[in-house]
C-alpha cells in the first residue's frame, strides 16, 4: 500500500521561536490586531510504501522521532493517509 | 609531542582551516578527516568543527549526524578518545547523542558575532587541563543556535559531575545556568558554542583560545603514550 505522511512538527513550549516572535511583533504595524501566540513549526510531507496502515504508522513515527524532530526541543504530529490501496 | 589531531570536515564546515592552523601553530600535527571516511584511525584527538554541516539543513547537526565518519568518531569516543565540538561541531555531537541536551536558538533572536568571557569551570576534560578553575578567557562567538538547553534532570546531573566546562560571564544567548560548554559523562567529549581556534593569535585579537587547544594537544599526547 502507498501511504501520503505528513509530520508537522513545532517546538516545545519555552523553547526560543525567534520566527514566530518576529512575526507577531510585525503583525501590528501591517493593521493585523489581536492575534497573538504565533509559533512557527515545519510540514514535512512523504510518501511511504508499508503492507498495512501499522507498519506504515510505525515506520513514519520512527522517522520522525530518529531524525525529523530533535525530541530535545522539538515534537511532532503525524498524519498519514492511503494513497493507494492494496 | 607526536601526537595528530583530526579536523572532520563536512560539506559546509567552514572552520576546519582555522582549526588546523592554530593546532599546527601550537606545534602539534593536524589533517583533515572527510565525513564520508569510515575510519579515524592514526589520530589522537578529534576536533569537530563549525560551519553549517550539510547546509544545517532540518537542523544543525541533524543531517551530520548520519555520516558515515560519525560511527568512526563514535566508536573513537567510546574507547576514551578526546573530541572537541566547536560551534556547529557541538551541534553535531549533541545530535549524535555523544553529547546531552541541544542547542536552541538564541534568546536574544539575533545572530550574534562578538567576543565572550568564559569562565572555566573543570579541568578535568581533555580541553581544560592546562587551565585552571575561574581562568577567564576571551573567546568570539558566531552563531544563532548557541541557546544550549536541557531538561532539569539533566541539568542537575551535569552540575552534580562537574560536567559543565565553560560557562560564559555574562550570558549572551539565554542559555541555562550560563553553559558554554560541556562533557559527557567520560569526561573525553567537550562541546563548546565559542572559538578558541579564532583566538589563538594578537592579530586576531586574543590568544586566551590557545590555553585550551594547548589542553587537547596534551591530551592527545597522553594517548600517544
Amino acid at each position: 500500500m502507498l501511504f501520503s505522511v505528513l509530520v508537522e512538527t513545532r517546538l516545545r513550549p519555552g523553547i526560543a521561536d525567534p520566527q514566530g516572535a518576529t512575526i507577531e511583533r510585525s503583525l501590528p504595524s501591517l493593521g493585523f490586531d489581536g492575534i497573538r501566540g504565533v509559533r512557527v513549526g515545519k510540514a514535512i510531507r512523504f510518501e511511504l510504501e508499508a503492507s498495512d496502515e501499522d507498519t506504515a504508522r510505525a515506520h513514519a513515527d520512527e522517522v520522525t522521532q530518529r531524525f525529523l524532530i530533535n525530541p530535545v526541543i522539538e515534537a511532532a504530529d503525524v498524519s498519514l493517509s492511503v494513497v493507494e490501496p492494496a | 609531542m607526536g601526537a595528530r589531531v583530526g579536523v572532520v570536515l563536512f560539506p559546509g564546515s567552514n572552520c576546519e582551516l582555522d582549526a588546523l592552523e592554530s593546532i599546527r601553530d601550537l606545534g602539534g600535527t593536524a589533517d583533515l578527516v572527510w565525513h564520508a571516511d569510515r575510519s579515524v584511525t592514526g589520530f589522537d584527538a578529534l576536533i569537530v568543527p563549525g560551519g553549517f554541516a550539510h547546509g544545517d539543513y532540518l537542523r544543525p547537526g541533524a543531517i551530520a549526524r548520519f555520516s558515515p565518519v560519525m560511527d568512526a568518531v563514535r566508536e573513537f569516543a567510546a574507547d576514551g578518545g578526546p573530541v572537541v565540538g566547536i560551534c556547529n561541531g557541538f551541534q553535531v555531537l549533541t545530535e549524535a547523542g555523544l553529547l546531552p541536551g541541544a542547542l536552541q536558538k538564541n534568546a536574544g533572536l539575533k545572530f550574534l558575532c562578538t567576543t565572550t568571557t568564559l569562565r572555566v569551570e573543570t579541568t578535568s576534560t581533555p580541553l581544560t587541563t592546562e587551565a585552571a578553575v575561574g581562568d577567564e578567557l576571551r573567546i568570539p562567538i558566531n552563531h544563532f543556535e548557541g541557546n544550549y538547553t536541557c531538561d532539569a534532570d539533566t541539568l542537575a546531573e551535569l552540575r552534580a559531575e562537574d560536567r559543565i566546562v565553560l560557562r560564559y560571564v555574562g550570558n549572551p544567548n539565554g542559555s541555562v545556568d550560563d553553559i558554554a560548554g560541556v562533557c559527557n559523562e567520560g569526561r573525553n567529549v567537550v562541546g563548546l558554542m565559542p572559538h578558541p581556534e579564532r583566538a589563538c593569535h594578537e592579530l586576531v585579537g586574543s590568544v586566551d583560545g590557545a590555553v585550551l587547544l594547548r589542553s587537547l594537544l596534551v591530551s592527545a599526547g597522553a594517548r600517544v603514550g
